[in-house]
């Protein structure tokens, strides 16, 4: 079941068109990943979804019905490019984006007091939010994000500004978040975070969808083959065994240990590798290396860019 | 409540909290209030007896200068020099002295003094020798110095205004004028400041860039109503608080200085009703005097105005004219990303409001010609000028015309601004210029 479609979305502004038939569907209680370099048009299909602005061809579905106004006490946003009112006490503040939020007065109050005792800020209820670090500021923020429980959250670049520890926290918030129903929309660059917490992705380049899928599926599509194989004893020995039907791509040394990268060319069957290193050396481990999400992100995209280019 | 409502609270209380808004709002009645007394306050200081010793070796003043209350001559024959030297064991204040020369026309005199004497004192010096060398002169000449004194003519205009109906009411065009133009000022002042806060605002909102969140979660056009709305009512408190708090001072002054006038009045209105039924001619001189009087016209000028109709017509020019400049502050506001860029959008903005201010002074000397009609007709113009017309009477086909104007006027303006503002507030880093705001208000987001 999807939480969200978006079919055939355009947008032109004045100068460029930033989305160009552009269909995502993101199922309910997953992390949906939107990837693409600056510029590719993630921000402007973000504000679409929020109904900042609204498409120029295409249509929207949230839960099946078409998306409107009363949508949006059931979304939750945090922009890339983030702040809060610099003069107003922290409390207040979040008190205010929840009541425009739709929530009652009192409601958001309760639910503000657990969240602020859970990230320990409780004692920052009453001070200035100039007076607070960017980091500090960043929690703030993401409280007042799923303080109102969207079901749809879109988190731009949620981890911009944050420390390593409060990004981690900020993981397992997100995915405690998914796993109590939530479904999420997350945009990034950064490629590590997409393969630990997406389940699916869309790319998106030059306006265009360049690709979209489950994440492992992706990664296993673009596999070229390569094993992982750590060993003890003679290298030479070891060279000699892939003499036909594989590639030795590089090996390094580690200890007592050889730890080697190899393309298979004819099947890509491990157990044939095995057969054919096993009576030369002795095998410590063996592991398939399937591309990162960020190789593929690259090589997509050049090859989008070569193609309009050449 | 509904969105609006929780921005607008946010935007009043934010401001109204702030220690700077306490503070204008307590210090503005007591500026003005010093502003009405501190004057009065200095004259009184002023008025002691001056002690004036008169040393003139011309011979010529020889009792001629006349002392009035503040102000004593007294003729002494000695020396200037044992004068002076005597100077602090007498309790004269001024040594005034005379010297011969003044009779070959070299009219250099000299005062010494133990403290400086107030201008007044020098003044009243300074115009006695002067009135007795003229006489002399005159006198010199064979002219009759008395009849002179009688061609001498102070009029007194009192106006009239004279109904349809026939009624006739006197007015005071100097009392009216004024209080018109202060109706403009503080309006012209209350759009510049309030609207300069609008701006500011949204600019606080783009840099803070907060202004994303909010319209995830309220429409564009409603934040920035919430706000204009905000800082209107912000205003109308300070307004507010400012009339009460003058108000009362007034009332306290009024009581305790201008009680007098106010009875005198009074008694003139019945001494004349009681003449009038023996003939107008009979009325005592003093009567006469009193009546004519510059305090009792401005006095008689202000229980003429109806003040709850100004009132209610000031009201609707402040918030009115205040909306239509207000969206447009906004729409500027949005279209940069800080105060330094808002100069070339400022431009246009200001210059018809500077206008009506430049238009509202030269109304006074025309306040029923075509320039006072159409300036007080167009919405942008018409708040400043139209306040100045009010007091002086406006025909209400006009009043009713340049209202609804102003009305349209600010709905289009409001209208625009939106489409600026929704477009504008989402745009970072760019140096926008007319031409890309003509093209965000043909392409609709």
């Amino acid at each position: 079941m999807n939480l969200l479609l978006a079919e055939h979305i355009e947008k032109q502004y004045a100068h460029h068109k930033a989305l160009d038939d552009v269909s995502i569907a993101v199922q309910k209680q997953s992390v949906f990943g939107l990837l693409g370099p600056n510029g590719a048009g993630k921000t402007t299909l973000i504000r679409i979804i929020n109904q900042i602005t609204a498409p120029d061809k295409g249509e929207l579905f949230f839960n099946g019905e078409k998306l409107q106004a009363k949508h949006v006490s059931q979304i939750g946003y945090l922009p890339e490019e983030r702040g809060l009112y610099k003069k107003m006490k922290v409390g207040e503040q979040a008190l205010y984006l929840a009541q425009l939020k739709g929530m009652k007065k009192s409601e958001a109050r309760e639910k503000l007091k657990i969240w602020f005792k859970r990230f320990d800020i409780y004692s920052w209820w009453d001070k200035k939010v100039e007076e607070l670090s960017k980091g500090m500021a960043q929690k703030i923020q993401f409280i007042t994000t799923v303080l109102h429980q969207p079901q749809l959250l879109i988190l731009d670049e949620p981890f911009s500004g944050f420390d390593p520890i409060n990004t981690n926290l900020l993981k397992e918030e997100i995915l405690k978040l998914r796993n109590e129903g939530a479904t999420i929309i997350f945009s990034t660059h950064n490629m590590e975070s997409v393969e630990a917490i997406c389940d699916h992705i869309a790319l998106i380049n030059q306006s265009k969808k360049i690709l979209d899928g489950n994440v492992k599926e992706i990664r296993n599509s673009f596999k070229k083959n390569i094993f992982e194989i750590t060993f003890k004893g003679n290298l030479i020995a070891f060279t000699n065994a892939l003499w036909t039907g594989y590639e030795l791509l590089n090996t390094k040394s580690d200890g007592d240990y050889t730890i080697a990268q190899v393309k298979t060319l004819s099947s890509n069957n491990p157990n044939e590798l095995l057969k054919s290193v096993l009576p030369e050396v002795e095998v410590h481990g063996l592991q398939e290396i399937l591309p990162s999400m960020n190789e593929i992100f690259i090589s997509k995209i050049k090859e989008q860019n070569n193609l309009q280019h050449g | 409540m509904g969105k609006i409502g929780i921005i607008i609270q946010r935007e009043y209380f934010s401001r109204v909290k702030k220690k700077s808004f306490i503070i204008m709002t307590l210090l503005g009645p007591v500026l003005m209030a010093a502003i009405m007394i501190v004057p009065l306050w200095i004259a009184m200081q002023d008025k002691t007896v001056q002690r004036i010793q008169v040393i003139d070796d011309s011979g010529l003043f020889q009792n001629l200068l006349q002392s009035d209350e503040y102000n004593q001559f007294d003729f002494t024959p000695i020396n200037i020099f044992t004068a002076k030297e005597n100077f602090y064991s007498t309790d004269y204040n001024v040594i005034l002295y005379i010297p011969p020369s003044i009779i070959k026309g070299n009219y250099n005199v000299q005062l010494f003094y133990k403290k400086q004497p107030g201008v007044s004192t020098e003044m009243f010096v300074r115009s006695q020798l002067e009135e007795r060398i003229t006489d002399m002169k005159l006198f010199a000449n064979k002219i009759d110095v008395e009849l002179i004194k009688k061609t001498k003519t102070k009029i007194n205009l009192s106006t009239n205004k004279i109904e349809e109906d026939g009624k006739s009411t006197q007015t005071s065009t100097t009392v009216n004028m004024f209080i018109g133009f202060v109706g403009a000022i503080l309006i012209y002042i209350f759009i510049f400041l309030y609207g300069v806060q609008v701006m500011r605002g949204v600019i606080e909102e783009k840099t803070n860039r907060i202004v994303e969140v909010i319209i995830s979660s309220v429409r564009p056009f409603q934040l920035m109503m919430g706000k204009i709305v905000g800082i209107a009512l912000v205003g109308l408190t300070q307004f507010l608080l400012w009339t009460i708090l003058t108000f009362t001072i007034y009332t306290i002054t009024y009581t305790v200085f201008l009680g007098k006038v106010d009875n005198k009045i009074e008694q003139i209105e019945k001494i004349k009703q009681s003449q009038l039924e023996k003939g107008p001619f009979n009325a005592p001189e003093e009567i006469k005097k009193m009546d004519s009087s510059e305090v009792i016209q401005i006095m008689r000028g202000l229980k003429q105005i109806d003040f709850v109709a100004l009132f209610l017509c000031f009201v609707f020019y402040f918030i009115a004219g205040y909306l239509l400049y207000g969206a447009l502050f906004a729409a500027i506001g949005s279209a940069v990303d800080n105060e330094a860029d808002t100069q070339q959008f400022m431009l246009p903005v200001t210059v018809p409001l500077i206008l009506s201010f430049i238009v509202a002074q030269s109304i006074m000397q025309n306040p029923e010609g075509a320039l006072s009609f159409w300036f007080s007709v167009i919405p942008f113009t018409s708040p400043v000028v139209m306040m100045v017309r009010l007091p002086l009477g406006v025909p209400i086909w006009q009043l009713a015309t340049s209202m609804l104007l102003l009305a349209a006027g600010f709905i289009a303006t409001t209208w625009l601004a939106g489409k600026i503002y929704r477009t504008g507030i989402l745009m970072y880093g760019k140096k926008i210029t007319y031409s890309e705001i003509l093209k965000w208000l043909r392409f609709n987001s």
